[in-house]
């Protein structure tokens, strides 16, 4: 389960790991893409902190909607859009939730997976967000089936999705500004799936320090 | 009258692309929405939802896009309006496409005539 604080403790936290990935981030994109994402991301989570407190007393689904309306108006790249649509989706779906089953947690994340589908028009394989995303997610699923608890889950979550950032070196890019480059971007790991991981591992650390 | 936007991740080329249609078509309803609030490169959903906004009189609107993210800030503004089932997002050259289409809705062209010279627009050979 996951509390409002715990929702908020990772905005924030996530929101600080763009700040301090912000150079890594931009240098894995200058490789493939467009050179911004670094920039981008923490723009984007650098207005989403400076929205938090004005919805923090809200539903988390409020929190969720605002983090995300937030960053398709401020981030500025194609991670706008597909960020702000999941965090959009993961709120729609907790809906006048003021904490978060474990069942909750998953519908969010199935959900802000599907927002992103649908908004990249993108599958798993082509180098993108996904990469990471999926994997972490059916880890997650799968401890879950196992028994494990939720903050075990979410620790197996993580390192899943830091093998689809791997698994990125190895595959061409058919997606986003890193298709031109077709082979050239076999070698590179996405950035996109890079800065998805770094979610599950703020995910992870809220649920380390949390206890739950 | 059909509305136009652009939509650029630079909000330059969208005001040069709307500069060169208005040479043509001074009449046209046609809205910049380039860049970020701030002015910096990227594409911003509330910026493309008021250009909309600003064009649109009942009448349709068509977005010219450049690439990229452009294409999903104009989806999401487009989810954001009441009723989109009369605006639409060209696959075409966003120069070419914002003159021609400016011209075809100025001289009083209806949302689907618009739409369909813009098809055309890709396949314009300039020489």
């Amino acid at each position: 389960m996951a509390t409002k604080a715990d929702v908020l403790d990772f905005i924030r936290v996530y929101a600080d790991k763009m700040a301090e990935h912000r150079q890594e981030l931009t240098d894995y994109d200058q490789a493939i893409g467009d050179g911004d994402h670094g920039i981008n991301m923490s723009r984007g989570f650098k207005a989403v902190m400076e929205k938090l407190p004005t919805v923090e007393e809200k539903n988390i689904d409020d929190i969720l909607k605002a983090v995300g309306m937030t960053l398709v108006s401020t981030v500025g790249g194609a991670s706008g859009p597909l960020y702000g649509t999941a965090f959009m989706k993961a709120g729609a779906a907790v809906k006048g939730k003021e904490e978060l089953s474990n069942e909750d947690i998953l519908l969010a994340l199935d959900e802000a997976v599907g927002g992103i589908q649908f908004r990249g028009k993108a599958v798993e394989g082509e180098k993108t967000i996904l990469d990471s995303m999926i994997p972490a997610i059916n880890a997650i699923k799968a401890s879950l089936a196992d028994g494990k608890t939720m903050a075990e889950a979410l620790v197996a979550g993580e390192s899943a999705a830091w093998n689809g950032v791997e698994y990125t070196k190895t595959i061409i890019a058919t997606k986003g500004r890193a298709s031109y480059l077709g082979e050239r971007s076999i070698g590179h790991q996405d950035p996109g799936a890079t800065s998805m991981a770094y979610a599950f591992q703020a995910i992870n650390e809220v649920a380390q320090k949390a206890g739950n | 009258m059909v509305g136009i936007v652009v939509v650029s991740h630079s909000q330059k080329v969208a005001e040069g692309a709307v500069e060169l249609a208005r040479q043509m078509a001074p009449e046209a309803r046609i809205a910049a929405a380039g860049g970020m609030e701030d002015g910096s490169i990227g594409t911003d959903v509330s910026k493309i939802l008021a250009a909309i906004e600003a064009v649109e009189e009942g009448d349709g609107v068509v977005i010219l896009v450049d690439l990229g993210s452009a294409v999903m800030s104009s989806e999401m503004a487009m989810e954001m309006l009441n009723d989109s089932s009369h605006v639409k997002i060209i696959d075409a050259p966003i120069v070419e496409g914002t003159i021609f289409g400016s011209v075809e809705a100025s001289i009083g062209s209806s949302f689907e005539e618009v739409v369909e010279v813009l098809a055309g627009a890709k396949a314009y050979k300039k020489f």
